[in-house]
């Protein structure tokens, strides 16, 4: 079963169990990937480390449910996420996870604000305007709520992003490799922002890396090493 | 904000491309439309002017040319009939009633026709103002001759001999307009009308007294009593100088004629709005291929596969109903400026700018294939794989 973090109990919000996927079409014996049993609670944070090809995206997208587990089991806020099916996964996905990709994306045809109206309008709940409007002010956004998004510096887009992630108040957050592709300072940045609005958002927060310069930064890691040798730490 | 208005907020992110598919889409349902405008207004005119009349008798010839030129009055006619001879075919049990027509002059171009009140009466013209014609040169003009030549009641004008020009003018005998008629939309507001004898006095010389046997006149309009009169008269008709036309047969063969070139036109719109849907097709494939990761990153935030679908096929259809509604547009402009650049010869009612029969067909029609057009592209919507679909985007 999951670890309880020291001293506390926390809500499991997030819980994997002997997951295994295996790629359609594989042609090697050893292509399974097994993963590392976890949990995250709600309000912690932890790592997702590993070097290239040991299955960090793949395991992000079977918690995110993009794909759907061979062997094993994807619990979220207390549900069998991993074994839903179709537009109810879709659903629920979009009501407790908030996702920061790599590279941000919008709907280039909405302005910043529409954009992170968007997880509300599709999920089917109410979106305060006001309150999105007042997380891209505490985000230094006050000038661009209703450019287009195409009008945004890097820097800016990795911002909203981190926003339309948590606009919507998830109980997980996703982030895959937010920082990889900023400098020193930036990426600093971005993680701070990260951090801070998903201990607002009371949010359990799971950031996928290879980015060293994390490591020291957070205590709790999940290390995924190459297929068939995995170990959680 | 809700599917609908992203989906109109996509579609205008996309000018160029959009521009172009609701250009030529709304071509196409234009070009078709101004075809069903135009031949509703055909067919009532052609109507209108039959309205009722089953043969026309007259001096042998082109059946074609006797229609046109006693019915619609826009051909000269074939020649002359004797009077007492018409009214013996009037006579026969199998016809109802005959409406006599004589006439060889104008004024300003408009023909003065010699008749008989019932004439007036059978296309349902009333009196706008005035009375009837009574004695010889007194005349009734048509709603459109009193309004273009711009005379009242009271007006006295000369006419010329002929129908097509003003040179040989009759100044010794002087026409008084007595009455004018009410629009009727009817080729009689373009008439001038008379009575017969007044037609017959234009072209007797002084003293010259007519044996009533020897009166001619240009054409009788008939009305049958039996159908067997289109079978039986043109038999008793042989060896006269007299001959029979049904105007609903002349006429299809006319708009047989020219329906070859409104067939012509008709496939050249269909051809546009076929080339509309490729291009609606091509516009929303060309959009999703690029907004593949935008549509994933929308299934990640909760967007089902069919609310995405439906909101691809909401783009098509915006693109659909801005070519339709332009389309309409441009067919009411057509129209209007095709009517104020023949006015004369094409009188076109503005009341008839109301959906012409079969525009709700063609809408419809419209509507369904774009439709098709925004569903067969926005089905990959449906089978997306998300995960490939945004690992592919690093």
């Amino acid at each position: 079963m999951h670890a309880p973090a020291v001293g506390l109990t926390f809500e499991v919000m997030l819980d994997v169990k002997n997951l295994e996927f295996n790629y359609d079409g594989a042609v090697e014996a050893n292509s399974t990937l097994s993963f590392p049993d976890f949990s995250l609670a709600r309000g912690q944070e932890k790592l997702l480390l590993g070097a290239s090809g040991t299955g960090k995206t793949t395991l992000l997208h079977l918690i995110a449910g993009m794909l759907t587990p061979d062997v094993g089991r994807v619990m979220l806020a207390g549900e069998d996420f991993g074994a839903m099916q179709g537009a109810a996964r879709d659903r629920f996905r979009g009501r407790h996870i908030g996702i920061v990709f790599q590279q941000a994306h919008f709907v280039q045809s909405l302005t910043v604000l529409e954009n992170l109206q968007l997880p509300g309008l599709l999920t089917g709940e109410t979106v305060d305007l006001a309150e999105a409007e007042a997380l891209l002010v505490e985000l230094g956004l006050a000038h661009k709520v209703h450019s287009a998004v195409s009008a945004l510096s890097m820097g800016e887009q990795q911002r909203v992003s981190i926003a339309r992630a948590v606009v919507h108040k998830p109980g997980l957050i996703l982030a895959d490799e937010p920082t990889s592709a900023l400098d020193d300072g930036n990426a600093e940045a971005v993680i701070d922002l990260l951090r801070r609005q998903a201990a607002k958002a009371g949010s359990a927060l799971l950031i996928v890396t290879h980015d060293n310069r994390l490591k020291e930064r957070f205590d709790a890691r999940v290390e995924l090493v190459a297929p068939e040798k995995t170990a959680a730490k | 904000m809700n599917l609908v208005s992203i989906a109109r907020r996509n579609v205008f992110h996309r000018p160029l491309s959009t521009g172009l598919s609701v250009l030529l889409l709304a071509f196409g349902v234009g070009m078709i439309s101004i075809l069903l405008l135009v031949q509703r207004q055909l067919a009532e005119d052609f109507d209108r002017n039959i309205n009722d009349i089953d043969m026309v008798l007259g001096a042998k010839g082109s059946p074609l040319q006797l229609i046109l030129a006693n019915v619609y009055h826009v051909d000269v006619p074939t020649g002359n009939i004797s009077l007492p001879e018409a009214q013996q075919v009037v006579a026969h049990p199998f016809v109802e009633s005959g409406i006599p027509l004589a006439y060889g002059d104008n004024y300003r171009m408009y023909r003065i026709v010699g008749t008989e009140w019932t004439y007036p009466e059978h296309y349902a013209c009333v009196l706008a103002e005035g009375e009837r014609w009574g004695a010889t040169f007194e005349v009734v003009l048509g709603a459109a001759v009193a309004k273009t030549a711009g005379m009242v009641v009271g007006d006295t004008f000369f006419s010329a001999h002929g129908l097509a020009d003003e040179t040989d003018v009759h100044d010794d005998k002087t026409f008084v307009v007595v009455g004018i008629l009410e629009r009727s939309g009817s080729v009689i507001d373009q008439l001038i009308l008379t009575s017969i004898e007044t037609v017959w006095a234009v072209h007797a010389h002084e003293g010259d007294i007519v044996d009533p046997a020897d009166r001619e006149i240009t054409a009788m309009l008939l009305k049958k009593r039996n159908p067997l009169a289109i079978l039986t008269l043109p038999n008793l008709l042989k060896d006269s100088n007299m001959q029979i036309a049904l105007p609903s047969i002349e006429l299809n063969r006319l708009t047989q004629q020219f329906g070859i070139g409104i067939q012509t036109i008709r496939a050249i719109a269909l051809l546009i709005m076929v080339l509309s849907f490729v291009s609606v097709f091509i516009a929303l494939f060309n959009s999703l291929r690029d907004r593949r990761y935008e549509l994933a990153l929308m299934r990640t935030m909760g967007g089902t596969p069919r609310a995405l679908f439906t909101l691809v096929v909401t783009e098509g259809l915006w693109m659909t109903c801005m070519g339709i509604i332009t389309g309409l547009i441009l067919s009411r402009i057509g129209i209007a400026v095709l009517s104020s650049v023949v006015a004369d010869q094409f009188h076109y009612d503005w009341s008839q700018m109301g959906a012409a029969p079969g525009e709700g067909l063609l809408v419809a029609l419209a509507f369904l294939v774009g439709l098709l057009a925004a569903a067969i592209p926005a089905r990959s919507v449906l089978k997306m794989d998300i995960s490939r679909t945004l690992g592919a985007g690093r």
